[in-house]
């Protein structure tokens, strides 16, 4: 829409440049929300489960308690130490936020509202989220701290092992809708999403599609790059002000943007909830406004994995790698093969 | 066993030992020299078996040093008490860390606070006093430390 | 001193895990040798809250040593006091009454249990689940009340003195312990369905840091941690102190020498120390709370030592006198630094992250480590 208007007015390079004007302040404004948004609900849902109170004193309820804290980050001296590498360092908390800002782009937010409606759109996704492991290797890298080169190292094992059980788990939803194409995805579940249509195979990938982006993601009880209590902060334990700020950041938006892939593949997207031809009852859903629908969706993800983190024990690092080689990876294989068997026989809804 | 059988006990296993009465529990004197086979066989001794050394320090009596060992046998619940009188000019006595393990701690703190030097110990450095430290034996009664110390 | 930096010859990595460490809760300085995750050799080098309790007391009177002794163990300053007030007592020849016995061991079995609490809690925070820690200071938090209100303090109680206790419990005491052992039977279900009973806890647990009892009791390794390598080793059953031997209680005992049989017997024992509150409580006698003793304390000449049991292992006081007002050289054996030197022979060939489980599990106190 935007997109014509723009064509109308200008000539094609002009509207090039204001297009990618527009989707950067977006991109950027919605990142600078994102954090804020879920830093405060990660420790208002820590302070539930936790029995206690939480941030309730900056703003009503506390809600500006994260903008409180950027600001404090923001003037925070951003050191470098001496014996680190110093370009490589400075360098690694911008490559994860462009990864995670790249991330962004073949998301679909609400209906007709996507930055990049690309015909690879897994795939794409795929590919990016796993340069995530190059800046966590680079600032363990480049600190020369013992803490942050081992952070580093799990890190890596880890997300390479875990990128698999991913890749496979959204495999079999590409499957069965036949298609690399997001949008195309979420439009193939506009009968159901496919956690319902797609039985027990689909349920099994997308429990393991949970478990294994926790993992990538690094969040606890995976975050053994972290692992406060055994490498104080893992990669990041050099780093301070502005540029940890990205890295948490970079987090934040991580856990989103997983969280929207999975709403997306498993649970509709934008998508209303549909139920076959029940065509008054998908009528009457169709009113919600399909954006709500998918921060709907999202943040509920976001709440199960933020809700993991406060409850269980981290793991060690060679029962991490044998949960994903001895059970997820086998497990997500044979399921794939399932699921071929069950698109093949059309047996689903 | 009873105070009164260990003693015999512990007479037959070495005759050179001398009793100190009056105290709780049954306390033996024995000669620093002659301290790491009585404690081998204090340990090794089936109807002993002091397999647990409650603790060891030292006393500061300023004409010489006293250590002294607390041993206990967890089967047979029964407690001694073992001192050895140490040579003022030159503080030395045999490790015992090589029976009990525990030894091997305790043996560095009095070895840094009091100076006492054991012998065939296998890692004599300083445990609790930063480096510096050596040879300043904080816990003997003539120690002075004008910095830190305060007069009451 | 080792080499602190750096890598040794062979090409081991050496990291300092500590003194400013999340897992060391306190100032403990691990040095350890890994060749990637595992662990080659822990050395503790320790002393960073060193004060010197030993020769401080030398200068104190009786009377005043005890209070010195509560920043030891801060987690079971009760039964520190007692210890040394019961060591005090034995030179004294001192009869206590028996209102203040009963109370005595009120506030030891709820120090107990505040500090296995805490423990629980740290433990699993060491592991990465941060709730529990909330969950337990929960009810831990209860306790500081109540001791607050008959003792006066919350950490650092000095409410044990030779003779007796400090002053009478508060009007409220009874009620509010009762109140408390109703609150933890409603709440200790909750442990183990967060911590005990999850598999990622269990498999972090079972099998880690094994300590086998011959090395248990070869390095000196009291309270929980023997016990958990099934080594009968709790003080008020062996040699029972106050009115232990009266009252009915069980020695957790675990064979399982790993983590998980260490953390079973601490949440095991807490049970015990509510069946010997509720034992007590309604049965606190009439009468005097302190005996009359002397206003200047002397203890005859002679060797005095008084053997507890504290949340960590066996406490020991030492005193030897030469008839004055102040101990002419005082010992205090403290459990935590016996407990730690059998951390390098557990540790040797683990992995890094199951170093913090042995730590957890052994419950280090730093001040109690350094005295």
């Amino acid at each position: 829409m935007i997109d014509s208007w723009l064509r109308a007015t200008f000539n094609a390079t002009w509207t090039m440049v204001i297009e990618m004007v527009i989707a950067g302040v977006c991109v950027i404004g919605l990142f600078a929300a994102l954090g804020l948004v879920l830093v405060l609900m990660e420790r208002r849902v820590a302070a539930w489960i936790q029995i206690r109170l939480g941030p309730n004193r900056v703003g009503p309820g506390g809600m500006l308690q994260s903008l409180a804290d950027t600001l404090k980050l923001l003037v925070k001296e951003g050191m470098t130490p001496d014996g680190a590498d110093k370009f490589l360092f400075n360098l690694a908390p911008f490559i994860a936020m462009m990864v995670a800002m790249l991330l962004m782009a073949p998301i679909a937010f609400a209906k007709d509202f996507q930055l990049w409606d690309l015909n690879i759109g897994v795939l794409y996704i795929s590919a990016v989220s796993s340069l995530m492991v190059i800046s966590i290797l680079m600032a363990g890298w480049a600190s020369n701290n013992k803490y942050s080169l081992m952070g580093a190292m799990r890190s890596g094992a880890q997300i390479v092992s875990y990128e698999l059980s991913a890749g496979l788990s959204i495999l079999t939803v590409v499957i069965l809708s036949g298609s690399l194409n997001l949008n195309e995805i979420i439009l193939s579940q506009s009968d159901g999403w496919w956690i319902f249509k797609g039985h027990i195979p689909v349920i099994i990938s997308f429990v393991i599609f949970i478990i294994a982006v926790t993992a990538e993601t690094n969040r606890a009880p995976f975050d053994l790059a972290e692992a406060e209590s055994e490498l104080t902060a893992g990669f990041h334990t050099e780093y301070s002000g502005m540029k940890f700020a990205l890295f948490f950041l970079a987090e934040y938006i991580n856990v989103f943007i997983v969280c929207a892939i999975g709403a997306t593949l498993f649970l509709g997207g934008w998508m209303p909830f549909h139920i076959g031809h029940w065509e008054g009852f998908n009528h009457v859903m169709d009113y919600i406004p399909s954006s709500l629908w998918f921060f709907g969706k999202t943040f509920f993800l976001i709440f199960l994995i933020m809700w993991f983190r406060w409850t269980f024990p981290r793991l060690r690092i060679d029962q991490l790698l044998n949960l994903e080689w001895k059970y997820l990876l086998p497990i997500s294989m044979f399921n794939i093969l399932l699921v071929t068997v069950m698109a093949i026989l059309g047996w689903y809804f | 066993m009873t105070n009164e059988a260990l003693k015999e006990k512990i007479l037959q296993l070495s005759p050179a030992v001398s009793f100190e009465e009056g105290g709780q529990w049954l306390t033996i004197i024995v000669k620093p020299a002659a301290w790491h086979s009585l404690a081998a066989q204090l340990r090794n001794d089936k109807a002993l078996f002091f397999n647990f050394l409650f603790c060891l320090t030292c006393i500061d009596w300023k004409t010489h040093l006293t250590m002294v060992y607390h041993l206990e046998s967890v089967q047979f619940r029964h407690n001694i008490v073992i001192k050895s009188k140490l040579d003022a000019a030159d503080p030395s006595i045999a490790t015992v860390s090589d029976i009990w393990q525990t030894a091997n701690f305790h043996e560095r703190e009095v070895y840094e606070m009091f100076g006492v030097n054991f012998i065939n110990h296998p890692d004599l450095r300083l445990l609790i006093l930063p480096d510096g430290w050596e040879n300043k034996r904080p816990l003997l009664k003539n120690f002075e430390d004008p910095v830190n110390m305060i007069k009451l | 001193m080792v080499e602190e930096i750096g890598r040794t010859a062979d090409g081991n990595i050496i990291i300092n895990v500590g003194p400013q460490h999340p897992a060391t809760h306190g100032v403990l300085h691990l040095v350890i040798t890994i060749n990637g995750e595992t662990i080659i050799k822990v050395e503790p080098h320790l002393g960073y809250i060193h004060r010197s309790i030993e020769k401080m007391c030398e200068s104190l009177t009786y009377r005043q040593f005890i209070y010195v002794t509560s920043r030891m163990d801060y987690l079971s300053s009760h039964i520190n006091n007692h210890a040394c007030a019961l060591c005090v007592e034995n030179g004294l020849q001192v009869e206590v009454p028996a209102r203040a016995q009963v109370i005595r061991v009120l506030m030891d079995e709820l120090t107990r249990i505040a500090s296995h609490e805490l423990w629980w809690g740290a433990m699993a925070m060491d592991l990465g689940a941060f709730t529990p820690f909330f969950h337990a200071f929960r009810e831990r938090e209860t306790i500081n009340d109540i001791m607050e209100e008959t003792c006066g303090a919350r950490l650092t109680m000095n409410y044990m003195v030779p003779g007796g206790v400090m002053q009478d419990i508060h009007p409220n005491f009874q009620q509010r312990v009762k109140d408390f052992i109703k609150l933890y039977k409603s709440k200790i279900s909750e442990y183990d369905e967060l911590v005990t009973g999850n598999i990622i806890f269990q498999n972090r647990m079972k099998g880690v840091g094994y300590l086998s009892p011959e090395d248990a009791v070869s390095f000196g390794v009291s309270g929980p941690p023997a016990r958990g390598s099934g080594v009968s080793c709790d003080t008020r059953k062996t040699y029972p102190y106050e009115i232990y031997n009266q009252l009915q209680f069980d020695e957790i005992l675990e064979t399982g020498g790993d983590s998980f049989a260490r953390y079973m017997v601490r949440i095991r024992e807490m049970n015990q120390s509510i069946k010997i509150i509720e034992q007590l409580i309604d049965n606190i006698p009439e009468g005097d709370f302190q005996a009359k003793t002397k206003a200047v304390l002397k203890l005859p000449k002679g060797e005095f030592l008084q053997k507890v049991e504290t949340a960590r292992g066996q406490f020991g006081v030492y005193i030897v006198s030469e008839g004055g007002t102040t101990p002419y050289r005082i010992k205090f054996r403290s459990p935590g630094f016996s407990n730690l030197s059998a951390l390098d022979h557990m540790a040797r060939g683990s992995k890094l992250g199951d170093l913090v489980a042995m730590m957890g599990t052994l419950d280090l106190v730093i001040p109690d480590i350094d005295r």
